[in-house]
């Protein structure tokens, strides 16, 4: 893990971060996102993965070290997702373009061409509370998509979904990742998730959260789910797995 | 209260985002049969008590009040018969009623304005909300009789001082509720509006007013109530002018009028019910579409 200086889409520059009550949640992280790149997140809960993407999108101010990113249209999915449960599908959908003042004709393109992609078509008249998990969470995809943001930050998006809803969510997202062409930055706690979607996996250690391991995932895109089943996937998933457990001890 | 809707959401329920087209939200459940007998055992229980209600009703009249003391509470078809039947006495009462009526809404009016106003400042400063808040309580605290005395003695006896007592009894729900709702968004919500460069209006506007709205209503139906209580209250102390239904109370009351009383507090319950049920079915058409735990209530 050399210090890097790179100009990519998204770089860390030795950043720390300590809360005002005394925790340390970072420290000393550097890594750059480039262009084209998906990059993975992994490690224990509570380890401050979050706290790395409250950083970048300026929602938080790091105490130590300087992040370079363009935060004009940045795509942030979050944990839940934050759908306004007064607002259908479709105005959901519209709410970024609206908060950025697009004007209601191209709002609406934007949103059907988003519902679309996502495949939420049917839905749009509907309002969250009768929606899946998966469902919201296409949905809040959908909504970051119309912006079409070059740089994506995932805040482990798909953590409140069932198994099979999230590996197809997964399958989904890395469809996006080759069609839209955008850069990302997945957290996440599940290292199959971090080895099927990413080009790079970072793993990191809790407490304070630092960058321990770097991993280069060879599959080619786009990758298809029976990716799981392979020997080389679950050889890499295995070194990512015993890293992390040696981080966390 | 009945919370007979079933939840809709179906999360982890099946592979969803395998068949998308499949699942079409949610479906009738097979609940047809059981349909009437559901019905009545709703209905029963309170149509059982309220017969049984009237039953002790005549009993007292009748079995334990002696004739010259039967004024005290006269049978229900007594009631009925002298102060619903006769005209002139329930011309009066509406008369009286529709009087406090008037006063009961420009007095929750004024507080839902008022109280929106003062909520809204609340939530948008920690400031105004440390510095407003114990003023509240405390006016919240004074009995409206302490209060009484200063109320005539600055606004005199008529509309105004009752008016005013119904904005003092009615104005605490909604500020508390509202500022409540108003706080109730999401952090991730908030978030998202603060990584999009929301402004305060903007914030106030597509976020933490719709998200009050649930809360806004279990306030304005409190406050709804409690302005027909103050309303009365009010009329009861200020008789100056229009005579509403607090000061018919009193005069039937004076005069042993015991069935025109009473009629007249079968009455002013009526119109609480229904200002409380306005308010519920308002809340139903304005919010029931999108909020989780709607019920129009009873």
């Amino acid at each position: 893990m050399a210090a890097t200086t790179t100009t990519g889409f998204l770089s860390f520059d030795r950043i720390g971060m300590i809360f005002p009550d005394g925790t340390e949640a970072i420290s000393d992280v550097s890594f750059t996102v480039d262009k084209g790149e998906f990059v993975a997140v992994v490690g224990p809960s509570g380890c401050g993965k979050s706290t790395l993407l409250k950083i970048a999108s300026g929602l938080l101010e790091p105490t130590r070290g300087r992040v370079v990113v363009d935060r004009e249209r940045l795509g942030y999915v979050f944990q839940d997702a934050t759908l306004l449960p007064w607002r259908t599908v479709r105005q959901n959908i519209e709410l970024l373009a609206e908060l950025h003042g697009v004007t209601k004709i191209e709002r609406q393109q934007l949103a059907t061409r988003a519902i679309d992609t996502v495949g939420l078509g049917g839905f749009e008249d509907h309002y969250p509370k009768s929606l899946s998990g998966g469902m919201k969470m296409r949905c809040s995809l959908a909504r970051t998509l119309t912006l079409s943001p070059p740089l994506f930050l995932f805040d482990e998006p798909f953590g409140a979904v069932d198994e099979i809803t999230r590996e197809h969510l997964n399958e989904e997202t890395q469809r996006l990742f080759g069609s839209e062409g955008f850069a990302a930055l997945f957290i996440t706690h599940s290292i199959s998730e971090a080895v099927f979607l990413s080009s790079r996996v970072l793993v990191m250690s809790s407490r304070p959260g630092r960058i321990v391991a770097e991993f280069a995932v060879p599959f080619d895109y786009p990758r298809q789910p029976e990716l799981r089943f392979d020997a080389a996937f679950a050889a890499l998933s295995g070194e990512v797995s015993q890293t992390l457990r040696s981080a966390h001890t | 209260m009945s919370f007979t809707r079933e939840p809709v959401d179906s999360a982890t329920a099946g592979p969803v985002d395998g068949g998308r087209a499949g699942e079409k939200g949610p479906t009738p459940g097979p609940r047809r049969p059981g349909r009437w007998r559901q019905l009545s055992s709703i209905s029963l229980p309170p149509v059982v008590l309220g017969v049984a209600i009237v039953g002790v009703w005549y009993f007292i009249s009748y079995g334990v009040l002696e004739e010259r003391r039967r004024f005290l509470l006269r049978p229900p078809h007594q009631v009925i018969k002298v102060g619903f039947l006769e005209w002139d006495n329930f011309s009066e009462i509406l008369e009286a009623m529709w009087s406090s009526t008037r006063v009961a809404l420009i007095g929750l009016v004024i507080s839902i304005v008022l109280g929106f106003v003062v909520a809204i400042v609340m939530s948008q400063a920690k400031v105004a909300e440390r510095a407003i808040f114990p003023y509240m309580v405390t006016l919240q605290a004074i009995p409206i009789l302490a209060l009484v005395p200063l109320i005539g003695f600055w606004f005199g006896y008529g509309r105004t001082s009752r008016v005013f007592v119904c904005v003092i009894i009615s104005i605490f729900p909604i500020i508390v509720n509202t500022l409540f709702g108003l706080q109730s968004a999401e952090r991730g919500m908030h978030d998202l509006f603060t990584l999009h460069h929301a402004n305060r209006l903007t914030r106030l506007r597509k976020l933490m007013f719709p998200a009050a709205l649930p809360a806004v209503f279990a306030g304005l139906r409190i406050s709804a109530g409690l302005s027909v209580i103050g309303a009365v209250v009010g009329d009861f102390f200020f008789g100056q002018g229009e005579a509403g239904i607090g000061q018919l109370l009193k005069k039937y009351a004076v005069q042993l009028d015991g069935e025109q009383l009473l009629a007249s507090v079968i009455m002013t319950a009526l119109l609480g019910v229904v200002v409380f049920w306005t308010f519920g079915w308002l809340q139903t058409r304005v919010i029931g579409k999108w909020h989780e735990s709607t019920s129009g209530g009873t």
